[in-house]
This record gives structure tokens, sequence and C-alpha cells, in this order.
């Protein structure tokens, strides 16, 4: 194909987008609409995606050590548990921290109770508060570290908890809700292709004379094809143009007021510098995929013949 | 130029179109295709730009056998054959100039020739004040003479037309018949079926006349020979 015919394609892409006046514009809302409405759940899973990833952070594991160990002996220990891949960080916990966190959570009674400990009677093990990477594989870790005591005579691990139980059915949860965010998601990306074909259903009578006097004068399909295809990508980008600008300006309203005015500070939702990227690729790209599926289709059936 | 050699034609409904064609149309010839509706008129011309293939026979045009003609050949084969026909089939979105330069831009023209060749046809058939018009402000006879411009735009050997002056009042079907005269005349091959008996009986071409699928008079400088 010569430069200027591809030239001409999408000089006559665009033309047509403005011809076909209102069957343009019923494409282009369509798309916009359908669009608006598959980023409002995509926001809205994003941040559900957040919340249990921040629920999800919160889980650590506790290691407490055996009384007595000297400092060498906490020091090798330590290293075995370092070794571990899954770990992100591993902090020491001396029992005298231990003691020192003990009496500020239990609040003006504990204190009473707890005012006979002392340096020399600490009763607590010194511990280990870790971080896991991926917050899923805290049983395996846990199961790692507890490993270390077999090969260890010694046997310098007391105890390692991490809310076995709860942790799993914390995990279900936000999994749950991951999972309906993608399920609604993908529903409504169905639903906007079934919309957008009934639309394009509309302009396919139009086109097939069109078509048939394009083939009488010597068109190839590729010819015929072409122009449809710009005059696609066109009608998905202003549509999903329209949602993304929508979307965004939207969305960084409903953080300013209820960051700000409402104060919820309880969810705090996702920065728009987190999710506008992620919305906008997907919902410009889902938008071109949209224009350019229908009209080829619009088109394929006349082709052929 | 044209040759067909025992030409049969069944639809798939059953309708037998055609039966044993045989014809030999020659460079620069003008031929009237005359008889009664339904006789096959259509279907013979629509064996020559292709749209339909014979069900048994063979069929050349410009010296390419059409009847085995691979279809994404077509294309290429209809660019040397122009089309008119009685509901003219100007492509509504596109302006006068628009729908002849479309033609050209098919056989990827430069586009300077393009503009050039396009207004030069469009000059030839009297419409090129019209250029910026769309079809559907133009009268039926306008129409048409756009249609003939988009036909001969690329200097086909061949012009197939179909009943080309059905929709005319009389005088506009003479200022058209006249504009095909002068192509014809200019080396361009001309078959055109009709029911209009004034201008056949006038022109005084050669007259194929079809019934039943059968030629059934083939004249010389024939008449209509019917009478409506």
């Amino acid at each position: 194909m010569r430069f200027s015919t591809l030239a001409r394609h999408v000089r006559e892409g665009g033309k047509s987008v403005v011809r076909n006046g209102w069957l343009s514009f019923a494409s282009i809302s369509s798309i916009a609409v359908s669009l608006f409405i598959l980023g409002v759940f995509m926001l809205l899973s994003l941040n559900v995606n957040k919340l249990a990833d921040q629920l999800d952070s919160q889980v650590m594991i506790r290691v407490y050590l055996k009384l007595g160990l000297d400092e060498a002996k906490i020091e090798e220990v330590s290293r075995e548990i370092r070794r571990i891949p899954e770990l992100k960080t591993v902090t020491f916990v001396s029992k005298a921290e231990g003691l020192e966190r003990l009496r500020e959570m239990s609040g003006e009674e504990g204190k009473e109770a707890l005012k006979g400990y002392t340096e020399e009677n600490n009763p607590l093990p010194d511990s280990f508060e870790i971080e896991v990477f991926n917050p899923q594989t805290v049983a395996v870790a846990a199961q790692k570290i507890e490993a270390i005591n077999e090969r260890d005579p010694d046997q310098p691990i007391m105890s390692v908890r991490y809310g076995a139980g709860t942790v799993e059915k914390l995990f279900k949860v936000t999994n749950a809700l991951r999972n309906i965010g993608l399920i609604i998601v993908a529903g409504l990306a169905v639903m906007a292709m079934f919309l957008i074909s009934t639309t394009i259903r509309t302009s396919i009578f139009s086109r097939r004379r069109e078509i048939e006097i394009m083939k009488l004068v010597g068109a190839t399909n590729a010819f015929i094809r072409w122009p449809f295809f710009v005059e696609g990508i066109l009608i998905g980008l202003i549509g999903s143009g329209i949602t993304t600008l929508a979307l965004l300006f939207g969305y960084s309203w409903l953080i300013g007021t209820t960051q700000k005015d409402i104060g919820l500070y309880l969810i705090e939702l996702a920065s728009l510098e987190e999710l506008g990227w992620i919305v906008a690729v997907s919902i410009l790209g889902l938008g071109i995929i949209l224009g350019v599926w229908g009209s080829v289709i619009s088109i394929r059936k006349f082709l052929r013949a | 130029m044209i040759e067909m050699h025992d030409i049969w034609k069944t639809y798939p409904d059953g309708t037998v179109a055609l039966q044993g064609i045989n014809v030999v149309i020659d460079r620069n010839e003008f031929v009237y295709i005359v008889g009664p509706s339904g006789a096959g008129k259509s279907t013979f011309l629509k064996l020559i730009y292709r749209e339909e293939v014979p069900t048994k026979g063979q069929i050349s045009v410009n010296g390419f056998n059409i009847g085995k003609l691979k279809r994404r050949k077509i294309p290429y084969i209809r660019r040397n054959i122009g089309v008119i026909f009685q509901d003219y089939r100007l492509l509504p979105k596109l302006t006068v100039y628009e729908n002849v330069a479309f033609a050209m831009e098919v056989i990827e023209a430069p586009r300077r020739l393009i503009k050039r060749r396009t207004l030069e046809v469009l000059d030839l058939v009297g419409l090129k004040h019209k250029a910026g018009s769309m079809p559907s402000q133009l009268s039926g006879g306008e129409q048409q003479r756009v249609a003939i411009a988009r036909a001969i735009v690329n200097n086909p050997a061949v012009i197939v037309a179909d009943e080309p002056t059905g929709n005319l009042d009389p005088d506009t079907s003479w200022e058209i018949m006249k504009l095909l005269e002068e192509i014809n005349f200019r080396g361009t091959t001309i078959v055109m079926a009709t029911h209009n008996k004034e201008i056949v009986n006038t022109m005084r071409k050669r007259v194929i006349a079809i019934e039943n699928g059968k030629i059934v008079r083939d004249q010389q400088r024939g008449d209509y020979g019917y009478e409506i």
C-alpha cells in the first residue's frame, strides 16, 4: 500500500465519523457510558484490593526464644531465620523491650500488676517480629522457622505464632473480595460489548449498500476495510477519552471531599497517582478495542459475499 | 473483447436465467440487450462484470477467462469495466467529486492525477460546477451523469449499463445517450440493457434480443422489435 493511500484511509475514516453524525454519536456515547460504569467498578475494586492488601500486610510472625539463651546463640538463631527467603523484615525484640511494651499496653491496672518485675526477674522471653513479603505464605514461613529447632540440639525456639486459623479466615475474605471485583469487572466488559454490538447493528444496513457499490467499482476488501478500521479507532478513542477524563476528575474530587471535608480516616482511598494510570490505560485500551471490534464486525459479513 | 460459449446459468433457488448463450462482442461495439422483463438481460450483464458466475460454459472479458477467476482477483478485473445502473448507485455520504475520485483511489493513483482526471471527466459530463454537492442534492439525470463519470474515469475497456435511462424522463434520457455515444466514439465498448424503444430505434446499433434465457435475435443496426 502506498503511503498516500494510507493517508487517504485515515482521512476517509475521520470524515466518516463526522458525516455519520448521530450514528457516530450513538456509538461514542454507548462506549463512553458502558466504560464509565466499568471504570467506576474498576476504581471500587482496586480500592477493595488495596484494603485487602492492607489487611493482609498486618499479618506478622512472632518467634519466642527459649529463656536464658546467651547473645551468641541469639545471634546464631537470628542468622538462621534471616536465611529464609520469604521473610521481608526480622526485628529483634529483647525481653526488656517486651516488658516495656506490655506495660504500655496494659494501662493503669496492668502497671499495678507488673510493678514487681524488673530487669532481673523479667519473665518474658526474647523474641523476633517478622514480616513476610507475601502475606499468603505466612504459614510456610512459620514452618520453616520452626524447622530450625530440628537442626539445633539446643532447641532455641520456644514457639512460633502467626495467628493460625484466624489468618486463613482473613485470607479467605480478602481473596473473595478480590475475586468478586474481578468477576463484576469482567461481567461489565461483556455487557459493554453487547451494548455496542446492538448500536452497531443499526448501522449495518446503511453500510451494506455502500460496500456493494465500492466492490462494483473494484475496491479490494482491504481497501474497504481500512477506513472503517480508522473510524472504529477514532470512535473508541473519543468515547473512552471522555470516560477517562470523567473518571479521573470524579475520583480526584472524591478523594478531596472524603479526605478533607468529611475526614473519613478509616478508609483510606488509593491516590490518583496510584490508580490514574491503570484506569486511563485500561479504559482507553478497551475503548479502542471495542471501537475497532465493532466496526470490523459490522462490515465483515458483507466483505465475504 | 467479450466472448461467451454455451453459457448456462441456474440460480440456487432453481430459476433458470440463461440457456446456452453464444455471443462475441468486439472492441468498440455498441450493443443493446433487449427483451421482456425476467428474460435474462441482467444476468447476462452480471456475468460480464463478474457479479455472477456461469453454471456452465466459458466467458472471457478482455482476454481473461473470468469464469475461473479467484474471488480475490475480482476487484482487479472490475477496474477495467465501468458499470452504470438504473438506480445510479452513488455513495450517499460522499460528494460528487469524491464519488468519482473513489474509483481512482481504489487503483491507488497519485493524488494529483486523481484531481486532474476527476475534474476532467466531471467537465466532460457537464457537472464540474457540482463537484462539491452531495448526490441527494442532484436530479436523477445529474446523478446518472456522475455515475457515468465514475464509470469512465479509469478509461475502462468496457462499460456495462443496466437500464441507465430507466428512471429518467425522455429529454434527460437523450442527454445520457449522447454521453454514452460520445464515450463509445472514443473507443470504449458499451453493452447496455434497455426497455427504451425510441432510443434503440433511433440509434440503430447492434441489438441482441434475449427471451427465456436464449438469444432469439442478433441484428446489426437493429430495432427494438417489441411493442410496449
